[in-house]
């Protein structure tokens, strides 16, 4: 069974496509036959349990057995049951049995809940008609069978926390049997009536319909029915919520906002707005568009283009971590493909709790960290290793704010030749579907994941959580990769699914499609789900009528579906139509402009921008052993090794060096090319609690800086902004959202490095039982994509030849507000004064670009950026990455504390010959900007720091590979 | 010199043939993707051909163990070890009695086995989990096998798999038999029997291996290359190189 990286086993029913459906749910279907099927081997499964157990408090007394069950419905007989036997178990490896189980102790059977995707369901029953095999249902489980001496209760807990998600699917103690796909109520639009509701009754159809509008947005809506003078049918009302949704339409992103007192307020150009103007003043010729569209598209070599884009996923991961993380990265490789690329790499910056948090005191609802790791952590390996592109950059932060709200940030990189915009679509064009069916999963996703969480949120929203398909997307992008002749314009189905996609495609043109004709999984769906289910693996592309055999063949080609269901029509108008009826007749106008403009108050942050505040550190080296032993800077050997980041064979700067040791950027060029791309993330949550304005500025500077270090061109760099906030309508918190994009564009024009493309993920809080509300800490992700002119002149963080010399650029200040020094200090209940968060610097931008010169002439043998931990930590990795050691003389402040553990801005510690040192020095030198020269590489296995007895360099590594 | 024609073998879900047409093409070939579907359609196909290589990926996702489905497509019915029943897994066997080299990759390997031209079987892990690092494959000194050059340097090469614990009955007599043709030199990385990296049919003509040779065709592509600089003899090339090589010969 194909549970290799993790995925959740288990699944429902799944019918042949060409069966009419068994009926309302518990009805009576054919006679299962189950296969229960278990490694001969040791099953690293049962050790994944019971290590789970022991670290939530509830070891077991003996590792359980897990076994995969395959239920299979259909008129097998005892020669059906021997070919499928003989199929699907490998006398090698495993055995099977159709009996019944029997155990003697706790047995627990885990099964998928109906609509949720079953991919080894579905293979089964390709398999099965492939040898003749009369079957005409399957679905797959798991089994857990504890050992005899296991209290029932502990059995159950383990089942609960480690084991089965109620977000995607029920287990029993026992023989689980599958469920059919419940039908639908309803199969005929319905009308909604709002034009006689008051105010109240209009605020509950909206909770009801977990519409996620405020009063206004609904009046406006009443107001629009009743100049037609009808109601709305249920498909328009949801379209119209989804498309007016926070996670569609970025309401706080583009409303005015009024900041200060009653008396002396300001009115701000909308943060979309001061974004864009952003880009527009730095007028880079490299960018082909920002902020338009699914991606932004940059310049790569000539006659090449990249598309750039950066999703957040949280809300889903919060609930299903593996499904939430796993259709992150589904979605955000469909952006490019929107932007008509073929996706080359996929990055991922994630946020979890503490994993030591004790299981007992989550709040109710919560997962616990630990769970949530290995579920997101699996569930972006499984997407990205099978879809078969590269997963490459990334950064995992821990802090007890995201339990409750972890944050999942999924990036994405295509490579296309540069051609013409698709300026379509034209009416008479096609309206086609292409890829994956379409079912009751992620009903309601954009206006979910723009609302609060809180205990009962799994339950409510179970729907909106989904398992992707990758190799239905990897057949996408064969289909879609060189047919860009094909079409006028092309999207993804994403939040909103069709309602979103064709609305916006059909804006200024009209479109008439008929649901009917969109395939379904499963029979049994009303027209606003399948007008709105947020099914995964699906495009849709306008297509000019004389292409559209050109692109049938490309889909049966590769076996990708495609569906033609209506067309542009010049209208101005959306009209869906489902049975004969209609079901939406949609003024487009209405539906894209219609939403009222909103008007928010911000509270600007008022950040200590004074105190330097000293920091007693005591022994250098044990906080230098803490700080490299802490959570958010120890080492991501664990991730990265779990995702394939080799396919392609362009990494040529990885995450990790060849010993282990962290990356700053990561580089990938093809390997006939001189030219490459580097990626870097910038991440600072905890600057973001005190001086959200520096903290935006620290993170724009960081991602540039990462990329600058492994050699790219800082002319050429591009930004991705990732917001994640908790609830704008508090003052407080959008002040904060202001004061950080404020510092985004500050940052931006001063390094002259424009932002391409953005995307927003407000509303991360969680409402607890008694009525608190927990936002998660101001958290903007920052992804740099810059140009290497020449891959040969890459440097990486290994230090090289002892005898050369360790060089520190940038200025070093007392700035110790959100570091990881005063994180330790705290963690070990030392007292420390208040103090600044590393500010800009104003000489980097100029100290980038001639760092930039050296490189090109070869001036430098290695370079790591100086950030989270400071200098000394910057030091210890690279002796750590190069297996060298370092004797450092000078230091680039008196007081040792800053100077080994401030976090200063636009530093850079570099790796320079004896010979070169005179003109690498003379390049780096201006009026403003002094590099410092601290000591040399030494070949003996220690860092020397000044004051401070040598640390040994095995004692860097034991710390540095603490796993958290 | 003559490039001989090779097919790389996709199904659904493979996602490294590009990465294996860039080898054999550099190695020497004229390759061409050809998917399973068509494969099954016109097994004609392979009489042209030179040599095949079954790419790496994720085919059918895998959903019911590694390689299954896409065996099932070439060889029909045969997870007994019996030979197919299809046209194409006729065309195959012919394809491999005439002496002509086939290669299975990681997904690939997965498949030859299950498909009865291997032997063993490929397990999950013994970690559980899907793992992707660089390791270092010893060649065999008894190999039978074409695709390997007789020069004993290891090859390094990553690898990139949740199921590739090789698992076989009785190593000892598989080598013996000349059908062990790399073992990992270093670490084990996934738990496999007597660190068996790759193994041939008794002609030596198909080879399977887990690791993935392709992504170490040039000397930069090595993720030690800046520190020590790459040796030629650890590029994952020769293997293709020694393959292309048979197969213009024949």
């Amino acid at each position: 069974m194909g549970h290799g990286a993790g995925a959740p086993g288990g699944g429902h029913f799944v019918q042949c496509t060409d069966r009419v459906p068994g009926g309302p749910y518990g009805q009576e279907v054919a006679r299962w036959h189950r296969l229960t099927i278990r490694a001969i081997d040791h099953d690293a499964r049962s050790d994944h349990i019971a290590g789970g157990a022991e670290q939530l408090g509830t070891p077991l007394p003996q590792a359980p057995s897990v076994a995969d069950v395959l239920y299979v419905s259909g008129d097998l007989g005892d020669d059906g049951q021997r070919r499928l036997g003989r199929f699907l178990i490998d006398p090698l490896l495993q055995t099977g049995s159709w009996e019944t189980p029997n155990h003697a102790g706790p047995a627990f059977e885990v099964t998928l809940h109906p609509g949720v995707t079953d991919l080894a369901a579905q293979s089964l029953l390709r398999a099965a008609s492939q040898l003749g095999v009369a079957v005409d249902g399957a679905a797959t489980g798991r089994r857990v069978e504890f050992s005899p001496d296991t209290d029932r209760a502990l059995a159950d807990t383990v089942v609960r926390r480690l084991v089965a998600n109620p977000i995607i699917e029920h287990w029993g103690e026992g023989l689980a049997e599958p469920t059919e796909p419940l039908a639908g109520v309803a199969t005929e639009p319905a009308l909604v009536a709002v034009r006689d509701l008051d105010e109240a009754a209009l605020a509950h159809l909206g909770d009801d319909r977990l519409l996620a509008l405020d009063l206004l947005e609904l009046r406006t809506i009443q107001e629009h029915f009743r100049s037609l003078g009808r109601d709305p049918t249920d498909v328009e009302l949801e379209m119209l919520a989804q498309t007016w949704s926070e996670h569609c339409s970025h309401k706080t992103f583009r409303a005015a906002i009024t900041v200060g007192s009653d008396e002396r307020s300001t009115m701000l150009e909308s943060l979309l707005g001061q974004l864009r103007s952003c880009t527009t003043a730095i007028g880079a010729a490299f960018v082909r568009s920002a902020f338009d569209g699914n991606a932004g598209i940059v310049s790569f070599v000539p006659g090449v283009t990249l598309a750039l884009k950066a999703e957040t996923h949280n809300h889903p991961s919060a609930v299903e971590p593996f499904g939430g993380a796993n259709t992150g990265v589904g979605g955000v490789i469909r952006d490019i493909l929107g932007a008509a690329h073929r996706p080359i790499a996929v990055t991922d910056v994630l946020c979890f709790g503490t994993p030591t948090v004790p299981a007992d005191s989550l709040p109710a609802g919560t997962l616990h960290p630990r769970r949530i790791r290995e579920g997101v952590i699996a569930g972006v390996a499984d997407y990205g290793n099978k879809i078969g592109l590269p997963t490459v950059a990334g950064a995992v932060w821990y802090d007890d704010r995201f339990t409750t709200n972890p944050l999942v940030f999924c990036g994405c990189i295509g490579k296309a030749v540069e051609r013409p915009r698709h300026e379509g679509p034209d009416p008479g064009d096609r309206v086609v579907v292409l890829g994956g069916r379409t079912g009751r999963d992620g009903i309601r996703g954009a206006t979910f994941s723009s609302a609060t969480m809180d205990a009962s949120t799994g339950d409510v929203s179970g729907a909106s959580v989904q398992i992707g398909d990758p190799v239905t997307e990897k057949l996408l992008i064969d289909v879609l990769d060189g047919a860009e002749d094909l079409y006028s314009a092309i999207t993804d189905c994403g939040a909103g699914g069709l309602s979103s996609a064709v609305g916006e495609m059909a804006d200024g043109v009209g479109a008439d499609v008929d649901l009917g004709l969109v395939p379904r999984k499963y029979a049994g769906l009303a027209p606003w789900e399948v007008w709105l289910s947020e099914a995964q693996e699906r495009m849709v592309v306008a297509v000019p009528p004389e292409h559209r055999e050109a692109l049938d063949h490309r889909c049966e080609r590769f076996g990708v579906e495609l569906a033609d269901i209506g067309s542009f029509t010049g209208t101005g108008r959306l009209i869906v139509r489902s049975d004969g009826h209609v079901a939406a007749d949609v003024d487009l106008e209405f539906l894209h402009g219609g939403r009222p403009e909103r008007t928010m108050t911000a509270q600007l942050p008022n950040p200590e921008r004074t105190e330097a505040g000293v920091r007693d550190v005591g022994d250098v080296a044990v906080t230098l052993l803490a700080l490299l032993r802490h959570a958010n800077l120890s080492s991501r050997a664990a991730v990265v090794h779990r995702y394939d980041h080799e396919i392609g064979g362009a990494t040529l700067v990885r995450p990790l060096t060849a010993n282990g040791g962290h990356a700053d950027g990561v580089v990938l060029a093809d390997p006939a090319d001189d030219h490459g791309i580097a990626i870097g993330i910038g991440i600072n949550p905890w600057y973001g609690l005190h001086d959200p304005e520096a903290m935006a500025a620290a993170v724009v500077d960081e991602a540039i800086r990462s990329v600058v270090a492994v050699g790219a061109d800082p002319d050429r760099v591009a930004l991705l902004d990732n917001f994640s906030w908790g609830d704008p309508r508090r003052p407080s918190t959008l002040g904060d959202l202001v004061a950080a994009v404020q510092g985004c564009c500050t940052a931006a024009l001063a390094h002259a490095t424009p932002f391409v493309s953005g995307k927003d993920s407000l509303n991360n809080e969680y409402a607890d039982a008694d009525g608190n509300r927990h936002a998660v800490p101001p958290t903007l992700v920052i992804t740099a994509v810059g140009h290497v002119p020449d891959v040969s002149a890459c440097v990486t963080t290994e230090l090289t030849t002892p005898g050369h010399h360790l060089v520190v650029l940038g200025r070093t200040r007392p700035e110790f507000a959100g570091s990881h020094l005063d994180d330790v200090l705290t963690s070990t209940g030392r007292y420390h004064p208040s103090s600044v968060v590393p500010q800009p610097d104003p000489a980097a931008p100029a100290r980038y670009r001639r760092l930039h010169r050296a490189m090109a002439a070869g001036l430098v043998r290695a370079c790591h950026d100086v950030s989270e931990g400071g200098l000394a930590v910057a030091l210890a990795e690279m002796c750590i990455a190069g297996d060298l050691g370092a004797r450092i003389d000078a230091l680039p402040h008196d007081d040792i504390a800053t100077a080994l553990f401030s976090e200063s801005t636009g530093r850079l510690l570099v790796e320079v010959v004896p010979a070169d040192l005179e003109a690498f020095v003379a390049t780096m030198t201006s009026a403003d900007d002094v590099p410092t020269v601290l000591g040399e590489v030494t070949g003996e296995a220690a860092l020397r720091l000044p004051g401070c007895p040598p640390i040994k360099l095995d004692d860097l590594v034991a710390a540095f590979e603490t796993v958290p | 010199m003559r490039r001989p024609r090779a097919v790389v073998v996709a199904g659904p879900g493979t996602n490294r043939d590009r990465d294996t047409c860039a080898a054999l093409m550099r190695a020497g070939a004229d390759p061409e993707i050809v998917l399973a579907s068509e494969l099954v359609a016109e097994p004609w196909r392979l009489d042209a051909t030179c040599l095949v290589v079954v790419a790496g990926g994720f085919s059918y996702g895998d959903a019911l163990g590694a390689g299954r489905m896409l065996a099932l497509d070439l060889a029909g019915e045969t997870s007994d070890g019996a030979a197919g029943d299809s046209k194409v897994a006729a065309a195959l066997r012919a394809f491999v009695d005439s002496g002509r080299p086939v290669l299975g990759v990681c997904n690939g390997f997965q498949v030859l086995t299950r498909a009865g031209l291997l032997p063993g079987s490929l397990g999950h892990n013994q970690s559980g989990r899907f793992d992707c690092r660089w390791v270092a494959l010893a060649p065999e000194a008894g190999s039978n096998c074409v695709w390997l050059d007789g020069d004993d340097a290891p090859i390094e090469c990553p690898i990139a798999h949740g199921e590739g614990r090789y698992v076989h009955p009785d190593p000892d007599a598989l080598s013996a038999a000349g059908q062990v043709a790399l073992r990992y030199a270093g670490p084990n990385p996934n738990g496999s029997v007597a660190d068996v990296a790759g193994v041939s049919d008794p002609s030596g003509v198909v080879l399977g291996l887990m690791p993935h040779p392709e992504n170490h065709m040039t000397l930069r592509q090595h993720p030690a290359h800046r520190r020590e600089g790459g040796a030629p003899a650890q590029l994952g090339l020769r293997i293709f190189e020694a393959g292309v090589e048979h197969a213009r010969q024949l």
